[in-house]
């Protein structure tokens, strides 16, 4: 019999109302199984937290309040979404021991559905400064399908719990690629939602107009409802929409006959693995034998996206990271002088990667600077968010690959800060113009290790991305298959 | 556009950030490469363009001026690495 | 050579509304530090801000109220500096889109008016407070956060008197509006100054100095004079001037320089990507409008034409909002359709006892009626003048009515002829000199014989009734 663990969060629901399963036994699957492989993969934070199978005790059951019902089923929250009770450090020793008094949203609606907040956070990159989960305080997280392997970042963690069965479910964030590129490398699904879609209130912001909380799921059904249920208007966020979220779910099944996807030229360029080029080639091709039409169409800006990107998420980050200065919470050096112990406290509190990118955005933003740089950003901006209003005229979708590549090995990188950023060269500017795009399993280099499919949309239109996935989903056996631990 | 250290070394001081000489060499070299990439921007004709300082299609995002139930000090200070009674407390303010 | 003075005046306004700009804590003075804070306004990570309706409206109806132009698009900026008093280390302010541009505010200044203009008023949010102390500074954040209005003046203020008088102005207007409690030694409002010196005749502006940390309108007035004596002696010994900012000691009655936090140029200005864009339509500004309270300057035209009172008097009783409702309920009442003397009374005796009883003019607590009553017994030439004044300062504090009070004093003018003859018979016979002197024309000797008979009568005859009993009497 299948371990619980292995489940998805949908089976595992239809179980516990059967009663085939007990909130007591699928965190007992979890606990055995954390216990016995993350020494390897290490995608969760502060083991010491983990209490054993024995000493598990759910709370009562109790029927959500907003009309789900998760309950007795556990999901894994990665380290930069606050959670009351729970220490949240953004994987950075500026953060060392913050206990915040309050929850995200996102936890909030969990918490109303009757979830299990699962009481380890997962692995990340500093701040989700990465595409590789190396630039943790706690160390790298490796990837289940190699572990010589990254799992991706900055949502490593996540990511890699989901793939190994160590997590049912888990949430991630995305700045740039965070949530996709990661599913992408560890061969699971993950959503970044429209900019607005999701409550920002909670979420240690990297770069504030860029970020959006998303699921990491093991199948697109699983994404479909863990999104429903953090969706929604936040009076706590400015930058929340008010608008109604559909039933998600209710696009689950529907055929693709006629939908028409634009895939962009310049997504198929140098640079490009040309194993992943054949997989997702071959993907493409799939989905036109289910009936849709695909076509290829030009985002000419495209090449600009990367650099906007690096100033626009920098120059925000450096702003929204002053506040780690050891005053209110965190990590502080030891100084007689104030300047001085706010130079010490965040020299020797942040890591190389975020010093490296404050200092960039702080250049960014400088006098003398902000027009060549920053302004120009905001205009490519535009730019780049009109490529795709205006394809999306036309197309439904957009497909690519979700990353030039499969999962690298830990350390190749990370020598070179640019090459690195150059890993995230498809999933940007989906965050650039803030619409959603999922990434889902596609195929599997001859090496073994996951390729992911991106299916890109107009804003607020997570349902057409949601049927296309499933449909490819039903379709195909990548879902299923499992790394050997 | 290239940056050199003491652009560096000044701008490290803006984000109240020190940096180890080691750190300010390597850094330096590192966003000089980096800043090099991001130049291709300047081949943008942007002049024309409107900037997006958000791409949001919300405006005018208000709340009520009803008061919310506060955090208690010993609360509002539970995270912090120095205090005096119910003060948080920094070292000596030297310009 | 002769120098001119230029200064620009930097007012920072808290708003009383109920909640702070960004998040829902109360604004509660005096409280126990840190204990009207929560994530939001304590900088926590991953908080936001949300700003709030009324300090928008409130903000409006200042920039109408000096005749700004409200901007169709306004945005959030940050400013970017590290500061304990700060959470975030940087502050949620308006850098090139502010609410509101080129007002202005006319001001009386050495009995002429003036008209200031005015840059700008933008909107940002508050800063916590320090205290210092020999080892270590302390930190209450209760204050973080208040909405804050910054109203920036044109360079047009051409003397330390004329600055004083512009925050007059100023603050009165704020008062009508009810927007804030615009209290200087209480910081709810603070004023910073720029000022620099160009020779007479120059068109382009000297280095400027920067004048914090005063704290009463008096003391930016004090502050500025020291200035100008400052930079002229600089300026005439041809002494190299620098751009610095200098802080009022009030004490040593003297400027001191001070370093500054950062250069301007190393803010780091830019959106503000947590909070959205407004746009505010005329329809919105058309209905704020329509809310807005009369302002001292619709009123002194007001109280001009409905009353026919003069431009002098008019503006005394409007300079405050509460003592213009007071004045209006008194005129409102007295009976008579020429308020001279209604108004005399107040802007007179009635505001010297209020003076010097330390109170405003519409706490003095007197019963109008009775008031009135008390200018009808001198109108009617019942009591003199000086003894009305007496029973006004007598009825301040025994709430007694103006009758009683006469009646006590045994204050009642004889206008009795009969009686008046027999004192004014006397008078002449001690007198015989004045009294021929009189007759051969000699008019100053009538007055010298009115005096006597006044002081015959302890006060009570009435003046001009003597006058005509003499002069028919020795004619
Ligand atoms: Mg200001
Ligand atoms: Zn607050």
């Amino acid at each position: 019999m299948t371990e619980l663990n292995h489940l998805t969060a949908h089976e595992l629901l239809d179980k516990l109302s059967k009663k085939e399963a007990t909130a007591q036994a699928i965190q007992g699957a979890l606990y055995t199984r954390i216990q016995k492989i993350d020494k390897k993969v290490k995608a969760y934070l502060r083991m010491d937290k983990l209490i054993s199978s024995e000493s598990i005790k759910t709370k009562a059951e109790e029927p959500g309040r907003n009309g789900f019902n998760l309950y007795g089923l556990p999901i894994s929250i990665k380290d930069n979404i606050c959670t009351q009770g729970f220490v949240t450090e953004c994987c950075s020793k500026i953060l060392q021991g913050f206990n915040p008094p309050y929850d995200a949203t996102v936890i909030n609606k969990l918490k109303e559905a009757s979830a299990e907040i699962f009481p380890l956070k997962t692995n990340m990159d500093e701040f989700a400064f990465g595409s590789s989960t190396e630039n943790s305080y706690f160390g790298a997280t490796h990837n289940p399908w190699n572990l010589d392997c990254v799992p991706g970042g900055s949502s490593g963690g996540s990511a890699a719990a989901v793939a190994s069965d160590e997590a049912i479910w888990a949430l991630g964030s995305d700045t740039g690629g965070s949530i996709r590129q990661p599913a992408s490398f560890c061969g699971v699904v993950g959503l970044k939602p429209t900019y607005g879609r999701v409550s920002r209130f909670g979420l240690i912001a990297f770069a504030s107009s860029l970020d959006q909380i998303g699921p990491i799921t093991k199948d697109v059904r699983d994404a479909a409802i863990l999104s429903q249920i953090i969706s929604g208007f936040d009076p706590k966020d400015s930058t929340s929409i008010n608008q109604p979220v559909p039933e998600y779910t209710k696009s689950l099944g529907l055929d693709i006959k006629g939908l028409k996807f634009g895939i962009p030229k310049e997504y198929f360029v140098e640079g490009m693995d040309a194993e992943v080029k054949i997989i997702i080639q071959e993907a493409i091709a799939k989905l036109n034998t289910l009936g849709a039409f695909s076509h290829q169409v030009s985002l000419p800006h495209t090449e600009y996206a990367v650099p906007v990107y690096y100033i626009i998420a920098t120059a925000e980050a450096s702003s929204n990271l002053a506040r780690f200065d050891g005053v209110q919470y965190g990590y502080r050096a030891k100084s007689d002088n104030l300047i001085q112990m706010y130079k010490k406290t965040r020299g020797e509190g942040f890591g190389d990667e975020a010093k490296r990118r404050i200092i960039l955005g702080t250049f960014a933003l400088s006098h003398g600077y902000y027009d060549a740089y920053y302004l120009r950003a905001l205009k490519a901006r535009t730019l780049i968010k009109q490529d795709f209003d205006k394809i999306f005229k036309d197309f439904d979708c957009i497909i690519t690959p979700t990353c030039p590549t499969a999962a690298f090995k830990i350390g190749e990188k990370t020598k070179d800060p640019l090459k690195m950023y150059l890993s995230d060269i498809y999933t940007i500017s989906v965050n650039l113009a803030g619409i959603p795009a999922i990434s889902i399993p596609c195929g599997f280099t001859k090496g073994g290790l996951p390729v992911g499919l991106q299916i890109m949309a107009k804003a607020f239109n997570e349902e057409v991305l949601f049927r296309v996935a499933h449909a490819y989903e039903q379709n195909t056996q990548w879902h299923k298959l499992k790394p050997k631990l | 556009m290239a940056i050199d250290k003491k652009t560096v070394e000044y701008v490290a001081h803006l984000a109240r950030i020190e940096l180890q000489p080691i750190e300010l060499e390597r850094l330096s070299l590192q966003l000089d490469d980096i800043i090099g990439f991001i130049d291709k921007l300047s081949c943008l004709d942007a002049e024309q363009i409107k900037s997006a300082s958000h791409i949001l299609p919300v405006c005018n995002v208000l709340r009520d001026d009803e008061p919310h139930i506060c955090l208690t000090p010993e609360k509002a200070l539970e995270n912090a690495p120095s205090k005096k009674g119910n003060f948080f407390s920094v070292p000596k303010i030297i310009e | 050579m002769k120098y001119q003075t230029v200064i620009g005046l930097e007012v920072h306004l808290q708003l009383k509304t109920k909640t702070k700009a960004f998040c829902s804590c109360a604004i509660d003075f005096g409280k126990t530090p840190n204990s009207s804070c929560c994530p939001v306004c304590l900088g926590f990570p991953g908080t936001l801000p949300v700003y709030n309706k009324e300090a928008l409206n409130s903000a409006i109806k200042v920039a109408l109220a000096l005749d700004c132009q409200i901007q169709e698009h306004t945005k959030f900026d940050r400013k970017n500096y590290f500061y304990p008093d700060l959470p975030k280390n940087y502050q949620i302010s308006q850098f090139d889109l502010p609410l509101s541009k080129n007002g202005f505010l006319n001001i009386t200044t050495g009995g002429n008016s003036k008209r200031i203009g005015i840059t700008r008023v933008h909107l940002e949010e508050d800063a916590g407070k320090l205290i210092h102390e020999a080892d270590m500074s302390l930190v209450d954040f209760n204050r973080t956060g208040i909405p804050l209005l910054e109203i920036v003046s044109e360079p047009e203020i051409s003397s330390p008197q004329e600055a004083f008088d512009y925050l007059t102005s100023l603050k009165s207007i704020i008062e009508y509006l009810d927007v804030s409690d615009c209290d200087m030694e209480k910081g709810s409002l603070r004023c910073d100054a720029n000022i620099s010196l160009r020779p007479e005749g120059v068109k382009e502006l000297g280095i400027k100095t920067e004048l914090k940390n005063m704290n009463s309108f008096k003391g930016v007035k004090d502050a500025l004079t020291f200035e100008v004596i400052r930079q002229t002696e600089l300026l005439i010994n041809k002494s190299v001037m620098a751009q610095e900012t200098r802080s009022w000691d009030a004490e040593k009655g003297a400027t001191i320089s001070m370093r500054s936090k950062e250069g301007a140029k190393d803010y780091r200005y830019f959106p503000d990507p947590d909070l959205g864009a407004f746009i505010i339509d005329q329809g919105q500004i058309n209905n704020i409008k329509e809310l807005l309270p009369e302002l001292p300057q619709g009123k002194l035209k007001r109280f001009m034409i409905n009353y026919a009172l003069s431009e002098y008097d008019a503006r005394i009783l409007v300079s405050s909002k509460k003592d213009s409702e007071f004045a209006e309920e008194c005129l409102k009442q007295y009976p008579e359709k020429d308020k001279k003397h209604i108004v005399n009374w107040l802007i007179g005796p009635l505001m010297s006892e209020a003076h010097a009883r330390k109170i405003n003019l519409h706490e003095t607590g007197i019963d109008i009626l009775e008031l009135i009553n008390l200018i009808g017994f001198v109108a009617r030439e019942e009591i003199s003048h000086l003894s009305a004044k007496s029973v006004l300062s007598q009825m301040l504090d025994s709430k007694k009515s103006a009758l009683e009070l006469i009646n006590e004093n045994n204050l009642l003018q004889i206008s009795d002829t009969g009686e008046l003859e027999q004192i004014i018979l006397a008078v002449i016979q001690e007198n015989t000199k004045s009294a021929n002197d009189f007759k051969v024309g000699k008019t100053n000797a009538l007055m010298y014989l009115v005096g006597q008979v006044m002081k015959k009568s302890s006060g009570k005859a009435n003046p001009k009734t003597v006058q005509e009993l003499i002069r028919r009497r020795l004619t």
